[in-house]
């Protein structure tokens, strides 16, 4: 990537950036984890889907070794930042989406068909990523997931 | 016909396509929710391990502390040193050597716990484990009798304990414990007893932390003496009476068996020391609690007798006589002080420092080059968060160049170090090296072999050491415990170090989990996870990470609040205007060189602190929702500040005073206990604070202090949620009997 001169990221952002990153530097040598790019996107707000995150690492991935170095790491964010490749999505698209899942608008949705939609559709759900989902958000009594209690969970964010 | 049909399936198709569209809407939302989450559980996670390790410094202090008063104790008051080395240094009891001393207990006829009969048999295991689960309590005489054939099984073993898994088939193994019976419980559920199908190597560490000490350590000794030959354990680091002082074994001990705990205390002491510092497989792996130093010597080691090292706390005494600490910890007081702003003190620290230390420079060089500390200091930053980044003048006020030099022993003491030459080094003194370095030494990831400072004693051993040591002795594999793990283990060293974990949610609910370790014939090691849960409804992750979150907080404000003083003054040179804030830079700033915790500090500032509209830190908000358990009058900020940090040290030191564990003490033991310590600490407290503190919690006005309640008074409550604490300390109240 070659980066203009002008481009310069503001100290607030890069140290966003930064800690962000070495969050996970578990050793401590500029370097993480590919696997750990997708949590790194999301702490610093963005949306990406699977596809982008795999486009993303495989751009930026230091040979193969599984591992991204901050070198490669900054200039692509930086990229990816200016570009606004992954804007957030807003919390009414999020319910419009349940919605559209509810056929019957009924309010909410059976474990079992969300549990369908997750795993088969879009960019599926692992089990374990199923299973906490349920855990969470399935009401207790009557085993329903109630998405418009959920969406607050979902996009209720402590300010960091 | 035709026409209605196409339509239908566009609009099925369309509609197939908006439902996949809201899918992955719905899947990108909730994958980044859980990553956010993520993100808080690794933070947390730093927190709790720098507060744990930076709070393991604090013993090696202890014990100089202790040793200082061994050796001035008779000066202060003429019960002369009996007091201490009397926990320190007991005289072993003749009494308990002898088969009659349990054997005179009477255990009543309302006793309805198990009743050992030895030799053991599985009808006896298998009563402890169900009176375990059932929360009973195992009565003293067996206890004793218990520990009484350990000692003698033990005595026969080697240092180092070899096996061969040509006789077995399969063998396990475990880490640190710490007082989990749960975890415990656990292992044997799903891997099985100990039996001759499986084999069981437990790598140190089964007691302090955990509330379940006693139990969980009865089940180990009880399964060794039942199968000496499929059951192993190895020392750890807090095999160690001292050690068990401070983290709450000897309390756990004590309150469990009122009259004869003591008793049930030296005889674990003995049996502690007697435990094998290492087990190896196939000749192949070597299995031990901490780790190797680039001076580790697995022959040496084979033949040193390893029961004279009765704690790793206790440097040999003969050496000590050579030393004159006491000098050299009066220089240090004379110059340090509390209150006043880090760069002066530290200038003036040196230069004052200069002089005592150049004579002993000089003497060093004389001496022979090995010594007990000496290494290469490969100090550049480490990366573990728990070790000094930078080494303030502040910590090392006796060098002010290279803190360690060959031949120099750096004794912490309190709050700071002291430079004390050192003789050649003794047989006795090499062996307690030797086994120091095995309990309590971590890996690091850059080359050599540094002191461990953190811990206060090992060292750090980097891939070359442990490369070095394997090829020497044939090996492939080190085992090794001593460091909590996410995932309850973690290789190192390109493979050539496993670190096996077995406290699951060590820290709190849900942070972290426990794993053991299964090796076959191939020797190829396979890892096997779990996760105690103490409700019965599977706690989501969000559950798990708010309710752990809340605890490192909690724990990181009490830091703060420890350090209160040092932290104002840090502010209030940026605040020359006294205007209340500074900016968020330079109060991460004053946090890291006050505590030297290395962790994200702006990320953290908003459960730790308050903005002004402005953007700048309000820095007394730090401090704001902390406060003491019960206000007591007439006592200055500063007293409660140094008493607030100290309270564990005081504690300990409390009960080894209280030698009839009454939980009082006299005014006058107190008053003087408090002048002693204080002196150390170089806090300028004069006598009539001390009586008026004295006074004031002598709530009963008979003379004698409820050390209890003196300590709750100390205890840091949270302003907000005390309401909350007490009820969840009630719930979680146990039941004891016995």
């Amino acid at each position: 990537f070659c980066l203009p001169e002008a481009i310069v990221l503001n100290t607030k952002v890069l140290k966003k950036l930064k800690g962000a990153f070495q969050a996970f530097d578990t050793k401590s040598d500029n370097t993480v984890d590919i696997k750990e790019i997708g949590t790194i996107f999301y702490s610093l707000g963005f949306f990406p889907t699977q596809a982008d995150l795999q486009t993303f690492t495989s751009e930026v991935e230091d040979e193969r070794s599984g591992y991204i170095h901050w070198d490669r790491f900054l200039p692509a964010m930086t990229k990816v930042l200016l570009e606004d490749k992954f804007p957030p999505i807003s919390d009414e698209l999020l319910l419009q989406a349940f919605e559209v899942l509810d056929k019957e608008k009924r309010g909410y949705l059976e474990p079992e068909e969300l549990t369908d939609y997750m795993t088969k559709e879009g960019e599926p759900f692992t089990q374990e990523e199923m299973d906490e989902m349920l855990t969470a958000f399935t009401d207790e009594e009557n085993k329903h997931i109630y998405y418009k209690d959920v969406i607050p969970h979902l996009t209720l964010e402590r300010k960091m | 016909m035709g026409c209605g049909t196409s339509v239908a399936t566009e609009k099925q198709g369309e509609t197939l396509e908006q439902a996949m569209k809201a899918a992955v809407l719905i899947q990108r939302w909730y994958r980044r929710y859980m990553a956010r989450l993520e993100m808080r559980r690794r933070y947390t996670w730093n927190i709790f391990q720098s507060i744990e390790y930076a709070g393991e410094q604090d013993q090696l202090q202890l014990s100089s502390f202790f040793t200082f008063m061994l050796d001035n104790f008779t000066q202060l008051n003429g019960n002369g040193p009996d007091l201490i080395s009397q926990l320190l240094d007991p005289v072993v009891d003749p009494w308990l050597d002898r088969e009659t001393c349990y054997n005179l207990i009477h255990v009543p006829e309302s006793y309805t716990g198990p009743r050992l009969s030895f030799p053991l048999s599985v009808a006896d295991t298998n009563a402890l484990l169900s009176a375990f689960k059932d929360q009973q309590t195992l009565h003293a005489r067996y206890v004793l009798q218990l520990l009484y054939e350990t000692k003698k099984l033990l005595k026969q073993m080697p240092n180092i304990v070899h096996l061969s898994t040509s006789y077995y088939k399969e063998i396990t193994i475990c880490g640190d414990l710490h007082g989990r019976l749960d975890d415990l419980l656990l292992i044997f559920y799903k891997n099985g007893l100990p039996s001759a199908e499986t084999l069981y190597v437990f790598n140190g560490d089964f007691v302090d932390r955990g509330k379940k000490s006693v139990e969980v350590v009865i089940l180990l000794f009880a399964f060794l003496l039942l199968y000496p030959d499929y059951m192993h354990l190895n020392r750890g680091n807090h095999e160690d009476h001292i050690m068990n002082l401070r983290y709450g074994f000897t309390k756990e001990v004590m309150q469990k068996y009122k009259t004869h705990g003591r008793e049930i205390l030296q005889l674990f002491q003995d049996v502690f020391s007697l435990l094998p510092i290492a087990t190896v497989i196939d000749g192949k792996i070597l299995i031990v609690h901490g780790g190797i130093s680039d001076q580790t010597d697995l022959d040496f080691l084979s033949s040193i007798e390893r029961h004279k090292v009765k704690s790793a706390l206790r440097f040999p005494r003969c050496s000590l006589e050579h030393l004159d600490i006491s000098q050299s910890c009066r220089q240090t007081k004379r110059t340090r002080s509390t209150d006043s702003s880090r760069p002066s003190s530290s200038r003036s620290q040196n230069k004052n420092q200069r002089t005592p230390n150049t004579r002993l420079s000089r003497q060093d060089s004389a001496a022979s080059t090995s010594s007990s500390s000496s290494s290469s200091s490969s100090s550049s930053s480490l990366c573990s968060p728990r070790t000094p980044s930078c080494l303030s003048p502040h910590a090392f006020p006796s060098s002010p160049c290279m803190p360690y030099s060959v031949n120099v022993l750096q004794v912490p003491f309190l709050d700071s170090l002291s430079s004390v030459p050192l003789p050649s080094p003794s047989q006795h003194e090499q062996e307690w090296k030797q086994i120091v370095d095995i309990l309590w030494s971590d890996p690091k990831i850059q080359d050599g072999c540094s002191p461990n400072t953190f811990r206060g004693g090992g060292c750090y051993f980097g891939p070359d050491v442990t490369q070095r040591l394997l090829l020497q002795h044939g090996l492939q594999l080190l085992i090794r415990s001593h460091e909590c793990k996410q995932e309850g283990y973690e290789f190192c060293h390109n493979g050539k170090v496993i670190t096996i974990f077995s406290a699951s949610n060590y820290y709190e609910e849900g942070s972290n989990r426990g794993a053991y370790v299964k090796l076959g014939r191939e020797l190829v090691p396979r890892f096997y996870q779990y996760q105690v849960s103490r409700t019965t409804r599977k706690l989501t992750l969000t559950q798990r990470v708010r309710a752990a979150e809340g605890s490192a907080l909690r724990a990181l404000k009490e830091k703060l609040f420890a350090h209160r003083s040092e932290l104002m003054a840090g502010f209030q040179q940026y605040d020359q205007n006294n205007t209340g804030r500074v900016s968020v830079c330079e109060w991460a700033l004053v946090l890291e060189s006050v505590l030297r915790l290395d962790l994200p500090w702006r990320t953290l500032r908003p459960h730790l602190a308050r903005l002004a509209p402005d953007g700048s830190l309000e820095y007394q908000s730090c401090f704001e929702d902390m406060g003491p358990g019960i206000p007591l009058p007439q006592v200055t900020s500063n007293l409660a500040e140094t008493l607030f940090r100290y309270r564990t040290d005081i504690e300990i030191i409390f009960n080894i005073i209280d030698k009839d564990h009454s939980g009082l003490i006299s005014i006058e033991e107190f008053r003087q206990t408090w002048r002693l310590f204080s002196t150390h600490l170089g806090v300028a407290i004069d006598d009539s604070a001390i009586d008026d503190l004295a006074r004031s919690i002598d709530f009963n006005k008979d003379g004698s202090i409820d050390f209890t309640e003196f300590l709750e008074a100390f205890r840091v409550v949270h302003k907000l949620d005390s309401k909350d604490q007490q009820l969840h300390e009630k719930m979680d109240g146990e039941k004891r009997t016995g």
